[in-house]
């Protein structure tokens, strides 16, 4: 089955998801990331969000959601880097990028293949534990407190953003994991590279810049072409010649 | 240094009687130039040694020849196909590439690291394929063992398992037993041997000459230009003079007049530790046919009361015709890196 005009065949995408997450569940580093940096981000704003008892139109009310969410943000920020980092340096490091390489498959095929593996359980931490939040808050916190959280821009904001951020962390990743050949160096890279997006959630959160739906909605359209002009940059960076020599076509 | 051949010295045939074409091929990574001016054919069903020191651009080769990497210029074909932009992923299709790690993933178990390549390659009847290829480099046993918990001599196996899941026409081994114990290796050489009776083209890179003489039917020995091509045995007469070496008890007291008259022996001259006066002596004579000429050698020692010890052809292995050929001299010189 061929995806037409996407130019990828949907078998093949779908076997490169299969192994990239069986290979990091397998992954003792992978796993702790995925668990250690949630809780981490979980606990705190939801400590800080259920400690609070004040009136629903405080501004310290408001910060501190701001705050708390901006917390949240970092999930689909650092998960995202961390994996993606890992995608290609891994496979170069224990020489399976060649194998792999001499195959049919597509570049496409094998760099959507790699990103959804690390999308897809990146995404699904992130609204897992900002679910968690929202479910703690509506039970825990004060009706207060609870109301003012609902009734927050930036509460619809997350939800729209953490895909978008998870998406310009992995391409981030990816095209930094395709360039560095140490993983660690990659990683490190990684997670600083993905941050400068979160600027502007914290510009809302400390409420420099007041969002409505409007501005989200104009911000979150910005952030779909970034990771547009972004995969294409990081489909150029998948160049056979470039992966495995390190020298692109155009240095020969 | 020798240059025998910069072109190759024996057809193969016609086109379509080739598995692998490459007409002066090379390949330039920032001005360095890792292959240069290459060419050669190699016939169906054959075990082609391609021979060289590290970074004499035999990986290289391999990699333009299984897509992974463009030549600078030159042509190619392989299983019937033009090496041609647009035509990268029919090639892969039809070819199997073993790079010299076995690249498998460590956390995935045996079968898995089969069923994802199988996958790639899109094919049908995975797990008859899977089950096939594990019996046939002998791992049927270990199919749900994680890879990063097999020696590396098992590694190997499962990663030449691995390339016989397409059923290549071209099977592409880059020094495959890199690294392996000597029981591990043989094992690893045993299968490519049986490789041969599947009827799989088989394009071996190696530095390890014992391994080209005992599977290569020809071989080509690569400096980053093609220093020569040809099966063991004709490489070794081209090389050679040939030469019938023969031991007697003692030292002659007069050699030139034993070796001298006789036809056929064109020069002669005494092992080095010949000539204290004591023990068995040795002389080499350069002949024009060994088996001939020894008859008549051996009569002549007899008849000077010479006491034969031995005497026979001394065998040039493989190895001496790549030290001629790669061995010396500044062109022999290894690259610093492999490209």
């Amino acid at each position: 089955m061929t995806a037409v005009g996407l130019g990828f065949d949907v078998p093949r995408t779908a076997a490169v998801v299969r192994k990239e997450l069986a290979d990091f569940r397998r992954s003792r580093f992978i796993v702790a990331t995925m668990g250690i940096f949630p809780l981490i981000f979980l606990t705190v704003p939801t400590v800080t969000i259920l400690a609070r008892r004040v009136s629903a139109t405080s501004p310290a009310l408001t910060k501190e959601l701001g705050i708390s969410l901006l917390y949240l943000l970092l999930i689909p920020v650092v998960i995202p880097s961390v994996t993606a980092a890992y995608a290609v340096a891994g496979e170069r490091e224990q020489g399976t990028l060649e194998p792999v390489l001499t195959t049919p498959v597509r570049r496409e095929e094998l760099l959507i293949g790699k990103a959804l593996a690390i999308f897809l359980p990146a995404a699904g931490v992130a609204y897992v534990v900002f679910g968690i939040f929202l479910g703690v808050v509506r039970l825990a916190a004060s009706p207060a407190v609870a109301s003012t959280v609902f009734a927050a821009p930036e509460v619809p904001a997350e939800a729209v953003f953490i895909p978008l951020l998870a998406a310009w962390s992995i391409w981030v990743g990816l095209a930094l994991s395709a360039r560095v050949g140490d993983i660690r160096a990659a990683q490190q890279l990684s997670i600083v590279s993905s941050l400068p997006p979160l600027a502007l959630a914290g510009l809302m959160s400390f409420n420099v810049i007041h969002p409505t739906f409007g501005f989200i909605a104009l911000v979150a359209g910005g952030l779909l072409v970034i990771d547009g002009g972004a995969y294409l940059l990081v489909s150029r960076l998948f160049d056979r010649e470039r992966l495995i020599t390190g020298v692109g076509r155009e240095g020969t | 240094m020798t240059v025998v051949s910069s072109k190759p010295r024996d057809a193969v045939g016609q086109d379509g009687d080739v598995a692998v074409d490459v007409r002066r091929l090379t390949k330039k990574f920032a001005g360095r130039t890792a292959v240069d001016d290459v060419s050669f054919q190699v016939r169906p069903g054959e075990v082609f040694g391609f021979l060289g020191p590290n970074g004499a651009g035999k990986t290289t080769t391999v990699r333009m020849l299984s897509t992974l990497i463009t030549a600078t210029s030159g042509a190619a074909m392989v299983a019937g196909i033009p090496v041609t932009p647009g035509r990268e992923a029919e090639i892969r299709r039809r070819v199997a590439v073993l790079p010299e790690s076995p690249g498998l993933y460590r956390r995935l178990t045996v079968t898995e690291n089969l069923e994802y390549f199988a996958r790639l390659y899109g094919l049908p009847d995975r797990p008859a394929r899977i089950t096939a290829a594990l019996a046939a480099v002998r791992l049927a046993d270990r199919a749900t063992t994680p890879c990063g918990q097999l020696s590396k001599g098992l590694r190997q196996r499962v990663a030449l398992a691995r390339t016989l899941l397409n059923d290549p026409a071209v099977m592409f081994l880059d020094e495959p037993t890199s690294g392996l114990d000597p029981v591990a290796a043989h094992e690893v050489l045993g299968l490519i041997g049986a490789l041969r009776e599947r009827g799989v083209t088989v394009f071996l890179t190696t530095h390890r000459l014992d391994e080209a003489e005992r599977l290569c039917d020809r071989v080509a020995i690569m400096s980053t230009r093609l220093r020569t091509i040809g099966r063991p045995d004709e490489l070794r007469r081209t090389l050679f003079r040939r030469t019938l070496a023969v031991a007697t008890a003692a030292p002659l007291d007069r050699p030139d007049q034993v070796f001298g008259g006789l036809p056929g022996v064109e020069s002669w001259q005494a092992d080095v530790a010949t000539g204290d006066g004591a023990g068995p002596a040795g002389y080499q004579l350069a002949v024009s046919d060994p088996v001939q000429d020894a008859p008549a050698v051996i009569r002549a020692l007899v008849t000077a009361g010479a006491d034969v010890v031995s005497a026979g052809e001394p065998r040039a292995s493989l190895g001496d015709v790549y030290l001629e050929l790669v061995g010396a001299g500044p062109e022999g010189q290894a690259p610093e890196d492999r490209s």
